[in-house]
């Protein structure tokens, strides 16, 4: 028996583990999501022109006069200056290779390169979905470790029902109340755009305002564009903060109850130790999944919201050049919104293996 | 030092789960704790810690030397968990943390407890994981628990609980979620630094017949009141409680 039980233990010493070559696990694994982002990117390219292109309306139509229209010499020309004359798949490699080249074609309706147009409108969204995001992170996650660890009790409750009506209120129903109530009524927040016009905007270097006027030195500029920009981002952020503080506290409950959490009390670690090294680390999990998620969803709440704000940012964009068939526009605008989609699920990967050891050493 | 529990009860909503037990546990000697499911041997073993679940309510007293840690500020017990008394979970597989380094869990009440710093910790860890038999300790030091096996793991779990030099340790089933084969081998440790370390230690087990390997005293359980206690030989030998015999009569192969 114990010659047996001998054998089966050096047979259990060798390690498990598979040998590392070459780059930190960390690294390697980072190269790996990147190359298929990058994969991924082109696939987008493809299926926007796709899209784009089977919709069933025709950019002629859509942009030429009645008068114009009439006449097949203008339509046959307006065709061939805009590339509509070339079979498809050319047309989509002479696409492909404009974008390789930073050149996503010109708008029908601006007549000015779609880059330039998106160079514009994009950091204004991304300034108003980036605060939002933020907000609701931090504000999703502290009321979700609160709610968890002080549980059918007073703040739990309370957390609960406004977490409730966070997800239940409809964001554009929020957006006109919030406008009508802080500025109309109270007139404790500036009303719509960027920042105010008596002040002016700070020369642009990232487009993105409050980072701008920081750049310029402008402490005034700073000062509006956060009060024009605290009002937006909280009606978009709070189906997420009302989502998140559910996740985060279910997550937060369940870890609570896992041998590795008693181990740890076991251990005699302070309170704040267990929370955040043991409890917190685990239940980010659960909670950066639901977060990559309901930022896709954030993005689309941009439009409405920036429609109401007056925020002059990619949703009023894209609705324009869908409404008249701005086909360059509408590619540019599909792509970015991609390329966005796809940087959050990057940085979601990312985190898992940064978070999760399992994950970056598989 | 001593660990002296007397007249514990423990009541959860209502329901009482201990309804008196006593206990003495010896330096250098390994207590057995034997009894079947419910019947109240893990919560006597988390009752020492503090670690009752929610909403449990304990009465009596358990002295650690002169200190009654049912009493002890939270500040006090926390230096007493994990400094003076250890614990070592039934499964290996969830009582360490999967996304840690086993160097991480080894280290971080090391320099809590006992205010090292990283390099005095980690070269105690290295150790310690020697100790514990441990192949590679320096490079185990850095993985994580998911790249060990099931014995391995429990052998870091009582690395990790004898990190800080405690006194008494409790080993709540610490085989049971083992192979039958790795189970001795992990026994054998526990008794071996019992007697290097002078350790007391409280085995919580229900299997009689890791009990019979390497306890000293056995004391058996039932409904939450401990029935019978006293020297292995004689407490397997000559059971004097009814349920005693009828534990030891519900083994497969043993002859009386």
């Amino acid at each position: 028996m114990s010659a047996m039980t001998s054998a089966k233990e050096t047979a259990d010493a060798a390690p498990r583990v598979r040998r590392r070559r070459g780059a930190h696990p960390l690294a390697r694994f980072l190269f790996r999501r990147i190359l298929t982002a990058v994969l991924l990117a082109w696939g987008i390219t493809l299926v926007t022109f796709v899209l784009t292109n089977l919709v069933p309306g025709d950019p002629v139509t859509a942009n030429l006069g009645q008068r114009a229209l009439g006449d097949p010499a203008i339509v046959a020309q307006w065709r061939a200056e805009h590339g509509l004359d070339k079979p498809l798949w050319e047309q989509y490699a002479l696409h492909l290779g404009g974008l390789v080249q930073g050149d996503f074609g010109v708008s029908q309706q601006s007549h000015r390169p779609v880059a330039e147009d998106l160079a514009q409108f994009v950091p204004a969204t991304l300034e108003l979905a980036g605060a939002a995001i933020a907000v609701s992170l931090v504000l999703g996650v502290a009321f979700g470790v609160v709610a968890a660890l002080r549980r059918d009790r007073l703040p739990d409750h309370v957390l609960r029902v406004l977490s409730l009506i966070g997800i239940s209120v409809p964001t554009f129903w929020l957006a006109l109340v919030a406008f009508y109530v802080f500025f109309y009524r109270l007139q404790i927040t500036p009303g719509s755009g960027r920042v105010d016009p008596a002040i002016g905007e700070a020369p642009a270097v990232t487009g993105l305002q409050t980072v701008d006027a920081l750049i310029a030195g402008r402490w005034d500029v700073f000062v509006s564009a956060v009060g024009h920009l605290i009002t937006p981002a909280l009606v978009l952020a709070l189906y997420t903060i009302g989502l998140l503080t559910r996740f985060t506290r279910s997550a937060v409950l369940e870890v609570l109850g896992q041998d590795y959490v008693r181990a740890a009390r076991a251990k005699g670690l302070p309170g704040r130790v267990i929370l955040f090294r043991y409890v917190l680390r685990s239940a980010l999990v659960p909670v950066i999944t639901v977060a990559g998620l309901a930022f896709g969803s954030l993005l689309s709440g941009t439009v409405l919201v920036e429609a109401i704000f007056a925020w002059p940012g990619i949703g009023q964009y894209a609705y324009k050049s869908a409404t008249t068939l701005d086909l360059p526009a509408v590619m540019g605008v599909g792509l970015v919104v991609g390329v966005v989609y796809l940087v959050i699920n990057l940085i979601v990967d990312v985190l898992y293996g940064v978070i999760d050891p399992r994950v970056r050493l598989q | 030092m001593t660990l002296d529990i007397t007249d514990l009860k423990v009541t959860i909503g209502g329901r009482e789960i201990l309804r008196g037990v006593d206990l003495s546990l010896q330096e250098g000697r390994v207590h057995g704790l034997a009894g079947e499911s419910g019947s109240g041997k893990t919560m006597t073993g988390l009752a020492v810690l503090g670690l009752l679940p929610h909403g449990a309510r304990a009465t009596g007293r358990i002295a650690l030397g002169e200190r009654d840690l049912l009493t002890l500020p939270p500040r006090e017990l926390n230096k007493v968990r994990g400094g003076e008394v250890a614990m070592v979970f039934q499964d290996p597989a969830t009582s360490l943390h999967p996304m840690l380094s086993v160097g991480r869990q080894l280290t971080e009440h090391m320099r809590h407890h006992l205010r090292l710093d990283r390099r005095e910790a980690r070269a105690r860890a290295v150790e310690l994981l020697g100790k514990v038999r441990i192949p590679g300790a320096e490079e185990a030091y850095g993985r994580f628990p998911h790249q060990f096996s099931g014995g391995m793991r429990q052998r870091i779990a009582i690395a990790i609980a004898l990190a800080c030099s405690p006194r008494v340790l409790i080993a709540d089933e610490p085989t049971t979620a083992l192979d039958v084969t790795v189970q001795a081998g992990v026994l054998r440790l526990l008794r071996g630094l019992c007697d290097e370390l002078g350790l007391a230690v409280l085995l919580v087990t229900h299997d009689l017949g890791v009990m019979s390997a390497i306890a000293d005293e056995v004391s058996v359980m039932k409904d939450g009141l401990v029935v019978e206690t006293g020297p292995r030989g004689k407490v397997l030998r000559e059971p004097s409680h009814a349920y005693t015999r009828s534990l030891l009569d519900s083994l497969p192969g043993e002859t009386a």
